[in-house]
């Protein structure tokens, strides 16, 4: 466990290409999935609030509350999942389930028509296949590749998932167009892309449920999952994945702030989530292999810096094109840094028995504290206006990266388990 | 593998062949040349017709002549037509002349909510919903500007016009713009801490004016003299109620459903609003006297966002 996280190079025998290799067809399997699945909840994502309002009268209240929805209620279903996953074994079959239910939601919205409360459960449903399928399927990455190419495994994924993302509001917009406006158009092929997923999962992703060795043959129970909190190991990683929460701010401040910053046309703004969206998938399986190559930790650590200077910049006197693109690339470039690469850092330090659970308590740990952080960042806007509130979000990253530095650090080591 | 491939293709095939045929039936044939005699000048009640989307034209006796266009949101006043849609990137707004013809676009951010033209047809206004920006607490924010059609001048953001003098508050929120016969005066709500606010604008100065509290959605009376604008109830319902400017008395119209919407006067007389119509999509224009008397009566069914013509 100790080798594969302290950046000891994997041997290379077949060429540079052989690192590579070893991701294998499980994860592009699983990569397939999240791109089909991200291209059907991006369509939807992209039309709702039109469909909502424009469509549908929608007031403000009503309005509203959908789109709270979308917040971080999930959070204790994401665990739930994690601990089915790992009681019954089936990973596969747990994230086959959460799929399944997002793509039922989009039929949901179909058969809701203009009712709120039908509106506000297909919403829900949705969320919740989300926080179902999220642990299982990092879970099954992790078990598809050797400790060695962790890095590259979730850079793959990532890169593959943020295509999808990409594709999604495009798709979307084509379908609007060539059905005359007709918002049903959109959710009906947003469901056949979403079924195409599951069917991908279904037919391609292999599970690894029953794997050989006396340890695994019981279930683990809820008390053992508990105790997962008592490993140090595990306490440090939930700690930085709550430090990397605390680090950012909402992608809507940042984009909102580069508006006011450089007066940018409005039409241009949905454009600026597509920037971060093409920088992260192209550096995701890059930036992978190379905390392969010289450690996960520095490479999450850079990626807070990166972060933080994108932070500095908007409090800075850089205006214009050249602020938008240099913040742009930060951006995804600190998702590209840590998104996967906390993943990576992840999977080796929990049990197998027990690894779902433990990647569904790091991403709700880290999905928490970027709620609360963003709430706050709200605040010290509004308190202490723009330049002030950037630089404390940048200051706060430097922190947060100082103090996961110590956490992950070479004594701490996140390979103890 | 090659069976499991085979499967996959074969799905793949299916569902494309039933989402392509589902886009096609509800795709339209070409809308042909514009209705005969719809024009900004021909008489009538101007709506989106919500069954098509389409701009259209209500005439007296009831008939409709809809337009090629699009539109979420329009409205216009003496020869100047504005319409919100959705264009192939972002939401936009498009200025027409009397004859329809597409004048000029400019993108918009957000989700179109409002659109109103000064009574002259020169000064154009425009309200979306921005969503990506919960700045305020997870709640929507909306965000408003005014064209100048005359110089071309382009106030973007309302939010950057200073209140009384000083800097807006960090919080405020802007929408429904309703313009007064000298074509810088202007009214339109402003949120900030939980209060709405009317307030009146002065276009050249860049400066707004608080006037009362909890008016939404603002609508000048052709004389000038009143504004219809929806209060909210303490069931945080709306009531269509009218103001006096000249000693702010407050009128509620007859009308008792909750009207979510920026009315438009028919005359000095006579408010249009849409009401949507209950568990599915679409509206109809009804109307009610502004002086409170009277009962509210279906004007166009099927159809919102009305403004008189000529």
């Amino acid at each position: 466990m100790y080798l594969t996280t302290t950046g000891i190079r994997p041997r290379r025998r077949g060429g540079a290409a052989a690192p590579w290799r070893q991701v294998g067809g499980n994860v592009l399997a699983l990569g397939a999935v999240s791109l089909t699945t991200d291209v059907s909840s991006e369509m939807v994502t992209a039309v709702l609030p039109l469909y909502l309002v424009a469509g549908l009268h929608l007031g403000p209240a009503a309005y509203g509350l959908l789109d709270g929805l979308y917040g971080g209620a999930t959070v204790l279903l994401r665990l739930a999942g994690g601990y089915l996953a790992d009681r019954t074994r089936r990973r596969k079959a747990t994230a086959g389930l959460g799929y399944g239910l997002s793509a039922a939601a989009r039929l949901g919205l179909l058969a809701a028509g203009a009712s709120t409360a039908g509106l506000a459960l297909a919403v829900t449903a949705d969320r919740a296949g989300k926080g179902l399928r999220t642990a299982p399927r990092d879970a099954l990455i992790g078990l598809s590749v050797p400790p060695a190419v962790l890095g590259r495994a979730f850079g793959v994924h990532r890169a593959m998932d943020a295509v999808g993302a990409f594709t999604g509001p495009l798709v979307a917009l084509a379908v609007l167009a060539a059905a005359d406006q007709a918002f049903d158009a959109v959710f009906l092929t947003s469901f056949c892309v979403a079924c195409f997923g599951v069917l991908l999962l279904a037919l391609f992703v292999r599970d690894h449920r029953d794997r050989p060795g006396p340890r695994s043959t019981a279930a683990p129970r809820a008390r053992e999952a508990a105790a997962l909190l008592g490993r140090p190991a595990v306490r440090r990683l939930l700690g930085a994945a709550c430090l990397l929460g605390l680090a950012t701010v909402g992608d809507g401040f940042v984009y909102l702030l580069l508006q006011r910053r450089t007066a940018l046309a409005t039409g241009w703004f949905p454009l600026l989530a597509v920037g971060t969206a093409l920088a992260y998938l192209l550096l995701a399986a890059p930036l992978g292999a190379l905390a392969d190559r010289i450690g996960r930790t520095p490479v999450l650590l850079a990626g807070y810096l990166a972060v933080a200077a994108g932070y500095l910049l908007l409090a800075g006197p850089l205006g214009g094109p050249p602020l938008v693109l240099a913040v742009l690339l930060l951006h995804g470039l600190f998702y590209a840094a840590t998104d996967g690469v906390l993943m990576a850092l992840a999977t080796p330090v929990l049990p197998e028995r027990l690894r779902t659970t433990g990647l569904a308590l790091v991403q709700s740990g880290q999905a928490l504290a970027y709620l609360a952080s963003s709430a706050l960042f709200g605040l010290a806007w509004q308190t202490w206006g723009v330049p002030a509130a950037a630089t404390g979000a940048a200051v706060t990253a430097v922190l947060a990266a100082a103090a996961t530095a110590v956490l992950l650090g070479r004594r701490g080591g996140q390979g103890e388990a | 593998m090659t069976r499991r491939i085979l499967v996959a293709a074969t799905v793949a095939l299916l569902l494309t062949a039933v989402c392509a045929g589902y886009i096609l039936a509800r795709a339209r044939p070409a809308a042909g040349p514009p209705a005969s005699g719809l024009t900004l000048r021909t008489a009538g009640l101007l709506v989106r017709d919500t069954q098509s989307g389409r701009l259209a034209l209500v005439r007296e006796d009831g008939s409709r002549a809809v337009s090629p266009l699009s539109c979420l949101r329009l409205y216009a006043a003496a020869g100047t037509g504005v319409c919100l849609r959705q264009g192939p990137v972002s939401a936009e707004l498009v200025v027409t002349d009397q004859a329809l013809k597409e004048l000029r676009t400019l993108p918009l951010n957000g989700v179109p909510n409002r659109a109103r033209v000064s009574p002259t047809g020169r000064m154009v206004s425009w309200t979306v919903f921005v969503t990506g920006d919960s700045y305020n607490g997870g709640q929507f924010s909306t965000r408003s500007g005014i064209l100048d059609t005359g110089t071309g001048e382009l106030a973007g953001n309302l939010e950057n016009f200073t209140v009384d003098g000083h800097h807006s508050p960090p919080d405020a929120n802007l929408w429904g713009v309703t313009f007064a016969a000298d074509d810088n005066r202007f009214y339109a709500t402003l949120a900030t801490g939980g209060q709405r606010l009317l307030v009146r604008g002065d276009f050249a100065r860049r400066d707004l004016h608080v006037l009362a509290e909890n008016v939404e959605c603002p609508s000048l009376s052709p004389d000038g003299t009143r504004i219809a604008y929806k209060k909210m109830l303490p069931d945080r319902s709306w009531r269509l109620t009218v103001l006096s400017l000249a000693d702010l008395a407050q009128t509620p119209s007859a009308e008792t459903r909750s009207v979510d919407d920026q009315a438009a006067w028919l005359d000095d007389g006579t408010l249009a609003y849409a009401l949507p119509h209950r568990g599915r999509a679409g509206a109809d224009v009804w109307t009610v006297p502004a002086d409170g008397s009277g009962t509210p009566r279906l004007l166009a069914a099927d159809a919102e966002s009305p403004a008189r013509l000529p």
